[in-house]
């Protein structure tokens, strides 16, 4: 049951084969943009998410699996940390001068 | 330069079969990540916010052309078009894949590079003075002797789990620009009373969160001696440096705490037993190894002389890159050029795949292919006729790489920050290129002079933030970014640890402090012969403090 104090929690991860930031999705997949995060609202939520991140984990899908929490916006789900919403955003510097980036979709 | 020999071949095919074999076992699930992960940090793959990192050593910083297109293609195949050069003189590429590593460490032991040793609790990549073998200042070239101590050094049974991590310098002349008192280990090549070659000897310094310089326990160490000596010092840490809490397992802890010279005395006693020994270095062993580093044969080209003086004259533009990114060779007809990574606005030590083709080119044409990494993350051609300095600075500018900011105020240390690293806790790179572009105005730099800004993004100083004249420190304080000055820190031979100088700037107000803290040194300097961390010298923190905080002051 969400409370007044309770914050909105989303489950990442980077996955194993390329190390690609992803968070876990409504359907159980994992997908490689923050607004396509499943939102855990209550405490059963984020149980169920720290259960499918353990299970991940042990099939080797994914590491550093992580529950963090997000405010709702307008604009979509944003993490509390710097940290995380630069995890979920990129560099915030215009980093790639030729880029070759081969980032695939699946996880 | 060095060439493996057989033994290196067979050592580096070896270790990429294994971990080849580490990986593909990690990907089919076969070993989990807690038994993986120290497997592959032993071969310099880390786990940072956006992707895998692979850090590539690169042996005292020298590579040469054939060996720079290969980091270049493997950005461009393997990665993103692009890499970092490192304080530690050290190539990282941000973005690889698990599933990629081995072909790339195949590609890499193709052209006689690895990534072994560039993490884990051993003894890290040995690094060198970037202008080594070609200075004028030089007593000797101190890269045969960083090559003595990476071969001893790689896989060396005793010291492959120490209490943490180790990190040795050489530098070959009085000037240091291998910053040896902030190592492990420092080692500063010299010559005795009778003209023999040795080194003073110094231990324990270091940055992270406990900045502190090392302390000399040897004024001559015999070069003979160098892996007798050595490997008494790693004798006693290994046997002494704590093991229970990882902020204080460092030998300068151990230096600190114990006191210098009770370990000095330790570490001779270690030393009888070693000195006549097997580690003892046979001269023709030295000479050997300093075989490979031989110098180019430099022909006489004593026409650059008055061609660069007609081409100065002609060429503001190029006349200040002389002034800045040329420096004093050993030949007279010939010179060092520093090729600044630190474009205007830039991301310090980033370079794209086509900007490592081009250095590569250039050094194979102009530079008798050699090229450096430096730790202030710029590269050098060691070696340039000066007859060729003017075709050299026009190929340079066509592919952005004639910044001519050497040593000035935007040839900023940067380390990744936050914008890459899973350790860090704020930003360095957009404070960096923030800074480099409010001083952007080359005559603006000139006028300042000699500054040098070293950031970090946290406390572990990647950035040698305590070594800047200016260091900034980021942190995270309730949730935001903040930034944290230091003044008066050196990382040379007058070496000196900043001082904070108050309460930390937000992101917005960093820059403009930098610029409070540049203007108030230019009203206090005597003249522009003063360079700013003599003037910090002269008058301390105060007029600085003043500067930055009385307002404020005044307002509460």
């Amino acid at each position: 049951m969400k409370t007044a104090s309770f914050k909105t929690k989303v489950l990442t991860a980077n996955r194993l084969t390329d190390g690609i930031s992803v968070w876990l999705g409504a359907d159980g997949e994992w997908v490689v943009s923050l607004r396509d995060a499943f939102l855990a609202r209550h405490e059963d939520a984020v149980a169920a998410i720290e259960a499918a991140g353990r299970q991940a984990l042990a099939d080797n899908r994914v590491v550093d699996v992580n529950v963090i929490e997000i405010e709702e916006t307008e604009s979509g789900p944003r993490p509390f940390r710097l940290r995380e919403r630069i995890r979920a955003q990129g560099p915030s510097i215009d980093y790639a001068p030729a880029s070759a980036a081969r980032v695939s979709q699946a996880a | 330069m060095y060439r493996y020999d057989e033994f290196d071949h067979a050592f580096v095919a070896a270790r990429v079969s294994q971990f080849s074999d580490q990986v593909e076992r990690r990907l089919s699930g076969d070993i989990s990540e807690d038994a993986f992960k120290p497997l592959r940090l032993m071969n310099g793959v880390y786990l940072q916010l956006h992707a895998y990192m692979l850090r590539v050593a690169v042996p005292y910083g020298t590579l040469n052309g054939r060996q720079m297109r290969k980091l270049a293609h493997i950005a461009r195949v393997y990665d993103r078009g692009y890499g970092h050069f490192t304080t530690r003189q050290n190539i990282q590429y941000n973005w690889p894949a698990l599933s990629d590593m081995p072909a790339i460490l195949n590609e890499l032991a193709e052209v006689e590079m690895h990534a072994i040793q560039t993490s884990g609790n051993c003894i890290r990549n040995v690094t060198a003075d970037h202008f080594a073998g070609a200075a004028a200042d030089e007593v000797a070239d101190p890269r045969p002797y960083a090559e003595i101590l990476r071969q001893w050094s790689s896989v060396h049974p005793e010291f492959s789990f120490l209490p943490r991590k180790f990190k040795i310098a050489v530098t070959g002349s009085d000037r240091d620009r291998a910053a040896i008192q902030v190592h492990d280990i420092g080692l500063q090549l010299k010559k005795d009373d009778q003209g023999r070659l040795g080194f003073a000897v110094w231990i324990g310094g270091g940055q992270g969160r406990t900045p502190i310089l090392a302390k000399k326990v040897k004024d001559f160490l015999p070069e003979a001696d160098l892996l007798t000596y050595t490997t008494a010092i790693m004798r006693v840490y290994n046997l002494h440096g704590r093991r229970d809490n990882k902020y204080k397992a460092r030998i300068k802890i151990l230096v600190h705490e114990t006191g210098v010279e009770k370990l000095s005395q330790e570490i001779e006693a270690e030393w009888l037993h070693l000195k006549d020994g097997e580690l003892k270095l046979p001269a023709a062993d030295i000479a050997a190894i300093n075989a490979y580093f031989a110098p180019p044969e430099l022909a006489a080209r004593a026409e650059g002389w008055g061609e660069l003086a007609a081409w100065k004259k002609s060429d503001p533009g190029f006349a200040s890159w002389v002034g800045r990114n040329v420096a004093p060779h050993r030949h007279p007809d010939y010179a060092m050029v520093t090729i600044s990574l630190k474009p205007i606005g830039g991301i310090p030590g980033d370079a794209s795949a086509d900007q490592m083709d081009a250095v590569a080119k250039l050094a194979e044409e102009f530079g008798h292919d050699e090229i450096r990494v430096t730790h202030e993350q710029n590269l050098v051609l060691p070696h340039v006729a000066l007859a060729d300095l003017e075709p050299l600075y026009r190929a340079l500018l066509a592919d952005g790489l004639a910044t001519a900011n050497a040593g000035l105020i935007t040839d900023i240390i940067a380390c990744p920050g936050l914008d890459y690293c899973a350790l860090a806790n704020a930003r360095s790179i957009p404070v960096a290129q923030e800074i480099s572009n409010r001083f952007g105005d080359l005559k603006r730099q000139a006028d300042i002079g000699d500054l040098k800004i070293k950031i970090s993004g946290c406390i572990n100083a990647c950035g040698h933030h305590h070594v800047g004249h200016i260091g900034i420190l980021g942190v995270e304080k309730k949730g935001a970014e903040l930034y944290q000055i230091s003044l008066g820190g050196s990382g040379d031979e007058n070496a000196s640890i900043g001082e904070i100088i108050g309460r930390g700037f937000e992101p917005d107000r960093i820059t403009d402090a930098i610029e409070t803290i540049v203007d108030t040194y230019l009203a206090n300097r005597t003249g522009a012969d003063e360079i700013f961390i003599e003037c910090y010298r002269r008058i301390g923190a105060e007029p600085f403090k003043t500067a930055l905080y009385s307002s404020e002051a005044e307002a509460a």
